[in-house]
This record gives C-alpha cells, structure tokens and sequence, in this order.
C-alpha cells in the first residue's frame, strides 16, 4: 500500500447526505416514500460534467472509499479502496470526479433497516422493504441527477459491486460510458447461493434476532452475524494463501485437547468475525445478500445474457482473478463471451493472484497497470 | 498455462506479414486476432481498414500494453479461449506467426475455423533454404523468422509450407490463397518451400 507519506491519496474527507423525497418504486413491488443517501466525493467535476465516476460498493463496502476521515488516526479511517483512488492512482482524482454512497438499505448513513420508519417512529428493522440491484441503480441515477452528472464516464466496482456497473450499464445504456466490472459475475452460483443461506441462517437463528427487531430489545444478533461473516471470509480467501499464511501453526505449542482458540487460523477468523459483527447491521447484511442471490439480469432475456447486455452503450473492462473460486474467471468469462458475441467492445485480464475474491482490493502491480492502462484511455 | 504467445520478429517493427493480412481485411469486418500481443495489429487493421477487432492475448505485460492501445483484448490460453465463442462469430481469425508454439495444432486450426469465417496463418519455414543449410552443417537454425536458439524457443512444432498444406488436406480446409515471403519481407513467386522464409495462408472450410 502507498504510506501516506509518499502519496498522500487525497487525503481528509467528509461524508455528505442527500434526501430524496421522490417515492422509490423498488423490484419487490415496495415502495420507499422517501430515503437519505450518504456519499463522499473526491476530485472536481469539469464543466460539462464528463469526468464522473461512481464507485459501487460491495457486501460489507460503504462509501468511505478513498482518503481517512480522522487526521490522528489516518491508516485505520483509510477508505476500503484507498490504493485504486487518488491523485496519480489509477483512478486519478486529479482527472475525474469520483462519487461513491452508501446503497440504500445500508448501515452506514443510508436510509436501512436501522433507520427509523416514519410510520412507527421505530428502526425498520426487518420491516425495510428488500432492495435488489436494479433498485440500487436507481437510487444512484438520482444521486447523479442531483450531482448534475448525466452521463458517468465509469461505473465500476469489485464483486456486488461489479454487478451494479453490470446492471447500470443495462438499466441507464446512455448513462455509462465505461463499465469496470471486477471479480463480479452474471449471477450466483448454486455453491454461492448455499454460502449465503448458511450465513443467513446463522443471523435468523440467533436468539437476539427478535425477527429482525432487535433494535427494540438493545441487542443484536452478534453471534450469528460474526459466524456468517467467519464463513463468508473463509469465501474470500484462497485455500494456497491460508495454507502460507497460516498452515497449521499455533499460537501455543502443544494441544490443549479443548476448543479454545488454537489454531492461527482460528486466532484470525474470530479476529475478523468479532470486528465485522462490532460494526455492521445484521439486517442490512441479510438485505445484501439477498440482492445478491437475486441478481440475474439474464432471467428476464431467458437466460441469455448476451441478449439482456445488447442494450448496453458501454465499453467494458472486466477483471478476474485466478484464485478467486467465489466467483471464478470462468464467469467473468461468461460476460466477456457474452459483450463479443454482441460485438461490443470488451476488455478482459485475468490476473494470477494468491488472494482470492478480495483479490479485487489488495495492490498488485498488474491489477493496477491494467485499472490505469484502461483509465488513461477514458477521455473527459 | 502454455507458454504460446506471438513470437517476436527481430528488429522489424510493421511485421512483414501484416501488410498482406491488412490488404485481405475489409471495411467492418470482424477481427479475431490470437495471440495479439500489444494489439498493434488490430489498431492498424481498425485504423487502416475499418475493422472490428478482438485480441486473445496470454502473457499480462502484453495485455496491459494492448488495453493502452484500446484494443479488445481478452486475456486466456488460445488453446481453449475460443470455447466461449460462437460459430462463425468472426469474418476473420488471425494466428500471425503463433501455430508454430501450439501444442493442439488440429483442434486450435479447428476452432479457428468454427469461430471464423476465414482463417488467416502465417508461420516460418522451417524448409527455407538457410535453415536446410544451418541443419545441414550441423546446427539449428535461427534466422529473421525463427529468431530463437534451440533452447530457449517458445517453438514447439517444426514444419513446411507442405507439411502444412498436407495436414489442411488431411482437414479439408481449402487454400484461398497463400503468399510466401523471404527474409527481407520480399514476395517468394517461386521455389516457395526453399525460398520463403515466411508463408501467410488464407484458409476456409
């Protein structure tokens, strides 16, 4: 990672909120009178507003992506993609405007679950209505409108992330210019499918889950949202890069024939677990899921994804990565099959890597030459 | 992963084969380019002729250079990255200088021909008469088109103009035309398989 002493990224930010009064028709049939979305801008909009980004984020993801927001504390407040943004990165805030927000049933600042619902004056809970990509997408054109951005000239994000520039690129074809779709793919497995479910599972089981209501009672469901999120690391991570980095080392050295934290395998997963489920809402992570499980802008074509992309404008990009069994090349492949049966124009790398699905986070020094390599031919 | 990837021609920048390739693409017509390397290629075949291309490239150095081309360039093995493409997705399929470093030479000659409509090959001649005469005085060749030493060559087949044209009868591809040239990138007229260092072929079903 850049140390902020070489390059200071771009440095101190702060969220803003917006607040549309405009109802939402959601894919549910729902409807959402009125909602807030939070987001943080970084770099300068141009005249004719042709330099805009939006970054979309994923599963856990919010929209602190670039920068610190505690000057005393700058390596722990970085943004969760501070290596790809900023000035001289390889999304160069000196040339674009970067946008990214919190979606909307998140929990950190968008109107969610955790949100009070005005017509009880109590947090929705699991009374917020479930959004799906698509609703998303929506949320985000009008966070456009409102920014005077018609027309982005990149929409890109890694995994759920990926399949919001997908699906931005189908719903608003002359809103995208670009696509970046990263570790992404065109919809869930069976096998990814079933990890969610578990991970679900493990939230809906939980005896301080109140169905959904647990704001009401001064708990939340800490336990089964730290085992989902256990499993869901295990996920993104690859079997070789655990086996280096933790193999079957111990913290003690001998066994101590019980169930106590052995391993350093263990050491680190309840590390993870205990940190995700300090700080994210177990609903917004059932929400997410399921918008995940859901994504499938094929359905509608019949399954034929090539037929549902042909409306798309964009170029794309798309990346993969090969440890990445959560959503393997071979389904970044089927979207890149699909843009050039359709003779639209496609970039693909397929890039070695050791870090699995959070591959589309870490610095490498091929991922980011090909992020730049593509970004310097986005003109404003 | 194999390691087939195009292989490099010495000082020349233009490659002499890509003239000839060049003057047999029309205006909007469909490229696939496999193993592009830096897309330099496509960009003269959109930039001159018009066309629509796509590249297969396997080596990440040279995608990252073609995506600064603004090519298509998709990343993968040519040996299985046509599985995904349909029949007859391209009018052209380009394999510039690389047959000679693929291993599945009949399935790979095969999908180009499933995936395309034409099929454009050139590859060096490893009957050229200074390669006979390297052999014959004891040693490999390495010349213009076959730049490498024996053990460092990403090469794995060798082969003649009538090596190749006996395995495209044995395919039932038909010869559309074929355009041989010497080391100075100079057309061969006669004596082909002696005096061509290089042949381009054009190949349909």
């Amino acid at each position: 990672m850049n140390s902020p002493q070489q390059n200071p990224g771009v440095g101190l930010v702060s969220a803003q909120s917006a607040r549309f009064e405009t109802p939402l028709s959601l894919r549910s049939g729902a409807v959402l009178n009125g909602y807030e979305l939070v987001y943080e801008t970084y770099g300068t909009l141009n005249a004719d507003a042709s330099n805009a980004i939006l970054v979309c984020h994923a599963l856990s993801g919010h929209h602190h992506v670039a920068g610190y927001t505690d000057p005393a504390a700058i390596e722990k407040t970085l943004g969760w993609w501070d290596n790809m943004i900023g000035p001289g990165r390889p999304i160069d805030t000196d040339r674009f405007f970067v946008v990214a927000l919190n979606n909307l049933g998140g929990c950190h600042g968008s109107t969610g679950p955790k949100s009070i619902n005005p017509a009880t004056g109590k947090p929705w809970g699991s009374d917020f209505p479930l959004v799906a990509v698509i609703d998303w997408v929506q949320a985000q054109a009008r966070l456009a409108d409102l920014l005077g951005v018609y027309q982005w000239a990149v929409v890109m994000g890694g995994s759920l992330g990926g399949m919001q520039a997908l699906r931005w690129s189908m719903t608003f074809p002359d809103r995208v210019r670009h696509a970046l779709v990263i570790a992404a793919a065109p919809n869930l497995t069976a096998e990814n499918i079933a990890f969610n479910d578990v991970a679900r599972q493990a939230i809906l089981t939980d005896p301080d889950f109140h169905a959904g209501h647990y704001y009401d009672h001064g708990v939340h469901p800490w336990r089964g949202l730290r085992l989902a999120r256990m499993l869901g690391h295990i996920t993104y991570l690859a079997e070789e890069q655990m086996a280096e980095k933790f193999g079957r080392k111990r913290r003690a050295g001998a066994e101590s024939f019980g169930f106590d934290v052995e391993f350093e395998v263990e050491s680190y997963l309840h590390y993870q677990g205990d940190k995700f489920a300090d700080w994210f809402d177990a609903n917004t992570y059932l929400l997410m899921t399921r918008a995940l499980d859901y994504f499938d802008p094929a359905r509608i074509a019949g399954g034929d994804l090539a037929a549902a992309l042909a409306v798309a404008q964009a170029k794309f990009l798309v990346v993969a990565f090969s440890s990445d069994w959560r959503f393997s090349p071979a389904r970044s492949r089927e979207i890149v099959n699909a843009l050039v049966k359709n003779r639209q124009s496609v970039a693909y790398a397929e890039l070695e890597s050791e870090h699995g699905h959070d591959s589309f986070l870490m610095e490498d020094p091929h991922y980011h030459a090909v992020v730049r390599a593509y970004m310097e031919q986005v003109t404003t | 992963m194999t390691t087939q990837t195009r292989t490099q021609n010495s000082t020349q920048d233009e490659r002499s084969d890509f003239d000839l390739i060049a003057s047999w693409i029309q205006a909007g017509e469909t490229v696939l380019d496999l193993g592009c390397s830096d897309g330099s290629l496509l960009k003269r075949l959109q930039a001159e002729r018009g066309a629509r291309g796509w590249g297969i490239e396997l080596d990440t150095d040279n995608v990252v250079a073609a995506i600064s081309n603004g090519i298509n360039v998709i990343q993968g093995n040519l040996e299985d990255g046509l599985a995904g493409f349909e029949d007859g997705a391209f009018d052209h399929v380009v394999l510039s200088r690389t047959l000679q470093t693929v291993r599945h030479t009949e399935y790979v000659l095969s999908e180009m021909m499933r995936v395309g409509r034409e099929a454009v090959v050139s590859f060096p001649n490893f009957a050229y008469w200074k390669n006979r005469m390297a052999v014959m005085a004891g040693r490999m060749p390495v010349s213009e088109d076959l730049p490498y030493e024996w053990f460092d060559t990403p090469n794995l087949r060798f082969f003649t103009l009538l090596d190749f044209e006996a395995l495209c009868a044995r395919m039932r591809l038909v010869i559309r035309e074929r355009q041989v040239l010497d080391e100075a990138g100079q057309q061969v007229t006669e004596e082909a398989n002696f005096l061509g260092s290089l042949a381009v072929y054009r190949l349909r079903r």
